[in-house]
């Protein structure tokens, strides 16, 4: 397999580690759909487009919100047009197909060629939202109740899932796809990532400033942590503000570009102040 | 063939389905996998770990059947003995020589596997007696072996320290992902799970999912002029008040509250998340914060909330005596109360027809005079997986509390 030509081996703009390349060209190849999981900022969304780019497939990508359905991916049935043109008589209604709207899943089982379909947060929806697609994506058909026809994919589509730490997902869903967390990328491989972006970036600035990211990061009962998006655009921001290395040691200018809300930001100072932490006070 | 294998990741405690291992065999009889065990690891722990919770179990598991592949039982210490106090320097090298270094690298990517380089290297350490440094065989600092730390190889095996050279194919470091083995998270995150059952839908916010039903109706009525009508769509309307005793007596189940508390703050499908605290018992005020600083009537539940919303008390229900019955009993030297404590937690759940306590102590702790009054008053559950459940049951069960009328 590894020698197959069209395998994926990551592409120039995203690092992969080998483990999670070997999984995606598993997960190509038994159509399986993948279930990335990890914190912000570790790359997950960036992996499908990733994919697309070094296969040379078409990416579609289904954005997961708190008031998706699993329905809205296959296909939408446009009612009111169809009531609108049957008042106007200026059509012909007789036709129900011409008001089904293929939706993304829906789009992926009926395009020509073989497809990459990025579901996006998984996790945002209601939890039983998984289960709803369990047999949609298992076996790659659905049933369109207008028409009373049965849709199946053309070409099984490449299923990348993404999914924050936050929500559990159901086991029934899970049992049907591959795993693979991500972790947050260490000291050596963000380093890698860093050169990535900014290949002409000073090393001594790049290893203070990721000692300090770290630092930050471990800081207990931050809302949110800062992570590699955010690293960037602060050593970016240090880098066109001429920040002298020294500086950094002291402390974090431009602060802002890492923690993004008062409370990280009044965590921070009182940590660095040595206030101690917070919890649950006794008397 | 690895049906032990199987038995091993259930009893290291890996929910494995048996799907899921079927879908593994049958992916290993497909030829899929490279006859190398690192892919196999990786692959493997792709079809039947889904969540990074069990990955350091998986590791054990994987390590107990494959044996020593991943780590192997040696000195560690004894090992990092010798890579302590590097040579601080890496070997001097010419340009020349470090184009040929440049050449070695590529040819020794091609010639050497992973697998082959381990059994290398613990080879290597099975022999080794002492320290070695600056060399070329032997596991040491500063110099041309494949194996040890601060020292320059192409692509070889790091044992500890911090990387100079970043070419190093393996730390050889054990068991990673213990850190995501934290059972706390996980707490939290079942406790969530248990509070996502809390949840009534109800047709609320924006008019936007058309009623085919009622929109023939109208339009059949209006004589073919069409008229669309729109429901709401369905909402979660759970609203909660979660009231949380901080008293010293509280303070063994510290941990396990705050794993409610940040289960319950981060569950983002109540409609609405109310929390104040309380010391042993609540009297005619409550607390915003956690210190019990910044007070609030206790009247404010009454006014600011109506029935529908359902109340959850966290505490041990264990005072003196007087805390309950009594006026003037508050445990607070500075604090004075009119009505007893009892009389404002009658008045709590007369309000509430939907309200329970939830009890961090054992259910076998509980024969004592203030809890089992107020284990009359509320329905009183642990404070577990399962207590949770069943207390989330009595809060969405449709009849109030009426064995206590």
């Amino acid at each position: 397999m590894s020698g197959t030509p069209q395998g994926y081996h990551g592409s120039e703009d995203y690092i992969a580690s080998k483990a999670l390349m070997e999984i995606v060209n598993v997960s190509v190849i038994l159509k399986k759909p993948l279930v990335v999981k990890g914190e912000p900022g570790t790359g997950k969304t960036l992996l499908a487009h990733s994919i697309a780019r070094a296969l040379n497939k078409k990416l579609l990508i289904w954005n997961v919100k708190s008031t998706t359905k699993a329905r809205d991916g296959l296909y939408v049935y446009d009612t009111v047009q169809r009531l609108n043109d049957a008042r106007f008589k200026d059509k012909d209604i007789s036709d129900i197909r011409q008001y089904i709207k293929m939706g993304k899943l829906g789009q992926s089982f009926t395009t020509d060629e073989q497809v990459i379909l990025l579901i996006d947060e998984i996790d945002k929806a209601d939890i039983e939202f998984p289960n709803d697609l369990l047999n949609e994506l298992d076996e790659m058909t659905f049933h369109i109740n207008e028409l009373d026809e049965e849709v199946s994919a053309k070409h099984r589509p490449i299923v990348i899932i993404t999914s924050n730490s936050e929500k559990e997902l159901p086991d029934a869903f899970l049992r049907r796809c591959l795993f693979y967390y991500i972790e947050f990328p260490d000291g050596e491989m963000m380093e890698r990532i860093i050169r990535v972006h900014y290949p002409d970036i000073e090393d001594k600035l790049v290893r203070e400033a990721l000692k300090k990211f770290y630092w930050l990061r471990e800081i207990d009962g931050l809302k949110k942590r800062p992570s590699t998006s955010e690293l960037l655009d602060w050593i970016k921001a240090l880098s066109l503000g001429g920040i002298k290395i020294d500086k950094i040691n002291n402390e974090i200018p431009f602060l802002g570009t890492l923690l993004k809300n008062e409370q990280d930001t009044d965590r921070f100072i009182r940590v660095s102040t040595n206030q101690g932490g917070f919890g649950f006070k006794r008397r | 063939m690895f049906i032990e294998f199987f038995y091993i990741l259930r009893r290291k405690g890996v929910p494995v389905s048996i799907k899921e291992f079927m879908s593994f065999i049958e992916a290993l009889y497909n030829g899929i996998f490279q006859s190398s065990l690192n892919h196999l690891y990786h692959i493997g722990r792709a079809f039947l770990v889904k969540s990074e919770a069990y990955y350091d179990a998986y590791d054990l598991a994987f390590n107990e059947y494959f044996g020593g592949i991943i780590t192997e039982n040696v000195d560690l210490d004894r090992v990092l003995g010798w890579l302590e106090n590097p040579l601080n320097r890496l070997p001097k090298m010419s340009p020349e020589e470090l184009m040929e270094f440049q050449k070695q690298l590529e040819e020794f990517k091609r010639t050497h596997d992973l697998e082959e380089m381990m059994r290398q290297f613990r080879e290597r350490l099975k022999e080794q007696k002492e320290r070695h440094d600056g060399g070329h065989k032997w596991v040491g600092t500063g110099g041309y072996s494949p194996f040890g730390a601060y020292g320059y190889h192409p692509g070889g095996i790091r044992a500890g320290g911090e990387s100079w050279m970043q070419s190093a194919s393996k730390v050889a470091e054990e068991r990673r992902y213990r850190n995501y083995r934290n059972d706390i998270i996980l707490d939290v995150r079942q406790t969530k799970m248990a509070l996502k059952k809390l949840r009534e839908l109800k047709r609320e916010g924006s008019e936007e999912e058309l009623d085919i039903e009622e929109t023939i109706d109208k339009t059949a009525k209006e004589g073919g002029e069409i008229e669309l009508v729109f429901n709401r769509s369905r909402e979660n309307s759970v609203r909660i008040i979660l009231l949380m005793d901080t008293g010293g007596s509280m303070l063994p189940y510290t941990e396990l509250c705050e794993k409610l508390f940040s289960a319950a703050t981060q569950a983002n499908h109540f409609k609405e998340f109310r929390y104040f605290f309380f010391h042993n018992c609540i009297y005619q005020d409550m607390y915003e914060d956690i210190a019990n600083y910044k007070n609030v009537p206790t009247e404010k539940l009454f006014s600011l909330f109506n029935k529908n919303y359902k109340l959850i008390f966290v505490g041990d229900a264990r005072m003196a005596y007087s805390e309950l019955f009594d006026v003037n009993g508050c445990i607070d030297y500075f604090s004075t109360n009119d009505k007893s404590g009892l009389e404002w937690l009658a008045r709590i759940r007369d309000h509430f027809p939907h309200s329970v306590w939830l009890n961090p102590t054992h259910r076998n702790f509980w024969g004592h005079y203030t809890v089992d009054t107020i284990g009359k008053l509320f329905p009183m559950f642990e404070l577990t997986i399962d207590g949770l459940k069943d207390a989330i049951k009595a809060l969405t069960s449709r009849t109030k509390n009426l064995m206590h009328q």
